[in-house]
């Protein structure tokens, strides 16, 4: 065990992981975090805490994760390089391992200009691949970036994100590997909509022998309405939303019902394909379907190890 | 060469009015290409100010135009000694560099700048000009196919491209090519995708600290230089 996370003994005990992910409040209230922790806590393995996502000002990821602890929620911390040099960050790390934190998400992070401080200036002193390389030294050779040692323990369970449809394709299974090799214990996917495309990334991951190497976990972003489906389609970076999606939730009768259901459909699906090791279920800003979608997707009740 | 754009005409007015005789400066070379302050801006930015003076109706101030071939050198200076006269002031449409030229050769007169100093680029074509060098003082061009991810992706990273590239352009701005996959194409044509694979590690920022200072090995080492 490198960190001995739940999340970690799910995975290496070889069961289908599920994650989901909570965003924290823009605001100071503990108990946002306290009721996403009550309603996520017996249907997911671990829950992510988000870092300023998209660039929109919220509580710390470190404090929420916390806060998701002391509710006995497994807390994967996100950290993006967007906001924080290469000392901060790894002074974070130290903090939230000392806080009972084992697992950290590496990303680049969404610029700025999406967020609600456009003129900020952004920081990337590392990019994402670097901080997981650095994450891996700090555990394995107990060392900072510079070289010098760190006094105690330092078990990490490292993930980073992984995004089959962004350019170019027959790249970012390359990409992959650099993340893998640089020391990605586990794999959060972007939203998967074109499950076929997924599945022909997937092949090219397992022809490499890649799922062998780190966990995989396929994203699903449930959606709540038409709206949200273009607004996805058109706007959010990095998400690739087909329109037969966007259609099916602009004739659906009960739009929340049928985005549920799309999302167990894809569950299902991500389910039967090989090298697939759990799924991370990011329902922004609707943490109150998750149980419902967990347990339609037939993955209830969780596993106690 | 670098590139500026002329400050508002609104912006210049504000900042030229505690000064009576005002001498308007332009520069030669990078500022005559960019159309920002050369000999021609000078004289339509003299026109302007002259008209909005005279339609404002309370207009103090005179104005006079020299254009220099270079503000940034102290040898291109010297002509200036004589054109100042009575000016109270030198609004420079010279870059940042030879707006503190000025300062250090004029020590007793004030100088304002009348461009924003942008970047170092190029024109991709007639009236546009594009960011190509960040001066990072660490240059890895030749690992890039010549294309610099520094100054092109938004991010500066070196492990690119992020997951936020779609159709080739970048997540922060829908007309710019995303860097990373520029490089990737022209890592393909040239065979060297390798390059792609390999991990670049962290960069070292300790070349930035400001300001900098480059010594020429040339004048330096005498015999052992290149120039």
């Amino acid at each position: 065990m490198k960190a001995g996370t739940n999340l970690e003994k799910v995975l290496v005990s070889g069961m289908f992981a599920v994650t989901a992910e909570a965003g924290p409040p823009k605001g100071t209230s503990a108990a946002v975090m306290q009721r996403k922790a009550e309603l996520l806590r017996h249907c997911c393995d671990a829950t992510n805490v988000t870092d300023n996502q998209t660039a929109i000002v919220r509580m710390s990821s470190l404090a929420g994760c916390v806060l998701l602890k002391q509710q006995g929620v497994d807390p994967v911390m996100q950290i993006v390089c967007r906001d924080r040099n290469r000392i901060a960050i790894q002074s974070d790390v130290l903090g939230a391992i000392a806080l009972g934190i084992g697992n950290i998400l590496c990303l680049s992070g969404d610029h700025q200009m999406f967020g609600n401080h456009p003129t900020a200036k952004n920081v990337f002193d590392i990019d994402s691949i670097q901080l997981i390389q650095a994450l891996k030294a700090m555990r394995d050779e107990k060392k900072f970036i510079c070289g010098d040692d760190i006094s105690g323990e330092v078990p990490l369970f490292i993930g980073a994100a992984a995004n089959p449809y962004a350019d170019p394709f027959e790249f970012r299974v390359t990409r992959l590997a650099k993340k893998v090799k640089a020391g990605a214990d586990f794999i959060q996917t972007q939203a998967v909509y074109d499950v076929a495309k997924f599945a022909k990334w997937m092949e090219m991951v397992t022809d490499q022998g890649l799922d062998k190497q780190t966990h995989i976990l396929a994203g699903v972003i449930p959606i709540r309405s038409a709206g949200m489906a273009r607004y996805m389609r058109d706007y959010v970076s990095g998400v690739s939303v087909p329109d037969e999606v966007v259609t099916r939730m602009e004739q659906a009768k009960d739009a929340k019902e049928e985005g549920a259901g799309v999302a167990i459909e894809l569950i299902e699906q991500l389910k039967e394909i090989p090298g697939i090791h759990g799924v991370h279920i990011m329902a922004v800003g609707w943490e109150d379907i998750v149980p419902e979608i967990v347990k339609q997707a037939g993955l209830l009740p969780r596993p106690v190890l | 060469m670098i590139v500026a754009e002329q400050k508002s005409l609104a912006e210049i007015r504000q900042m030229i009015t505690p000064y009576q005789r005002v001498l308007i400066l332009g520069c030669g070379t990078c500022m005559t290409v960019c159309n920002a302050g050369g000999e021609r801006e000078v004289s339509f930015l003299h026109n302007a100010l002259r008209l909005a003076e005279s339609r404002s109706g309370n207009g103090i101030h005179t104005f006079s135009e020299y254009t220099v071939k270079r503000q940034c050198d102290y040898e291109f200076l010297d002509s200036l000694v004589d054109k100042i006269g009575d000016v109270d002031a030198i609004l420079s449409l010279g870059c940042g560099i030879g707006v503190q030229a000025i300062a250090e050769r004029l020590p007793d007169l004030p100088v304002l700048p009348g461009v924003n100093t942008s970047f170092m680029g190029m024109a991709e074509e007639w009236g546009v000009w594009d960011e190509r060098c960040a001066a990072c003082g660490d240059c890895i061009l030749a690992e890039t196919g010549g294309i610099c991810p520094i100054t092109r992706c938004t991010k500066g990273i070196l492990n690119g491209p992020c997951a936020g590239t779609k159709n080739g352009k970048c997540e922060a701005n829908k007309d710019m090519d995303c860097a990373w996959i520029l490089i990737y194409k022209r890592l393909e044509r040239l065979g060297q995708l390798d390059k792609m694979r390999r991990y670049y590690p962290l960069r070292n920022f300790r070349t930035i600290p400001r300001p900098r200072r480059v010594a020429s090995k040339a004048s330096i080492d005498v015999g052992e230089g290149n120039g």
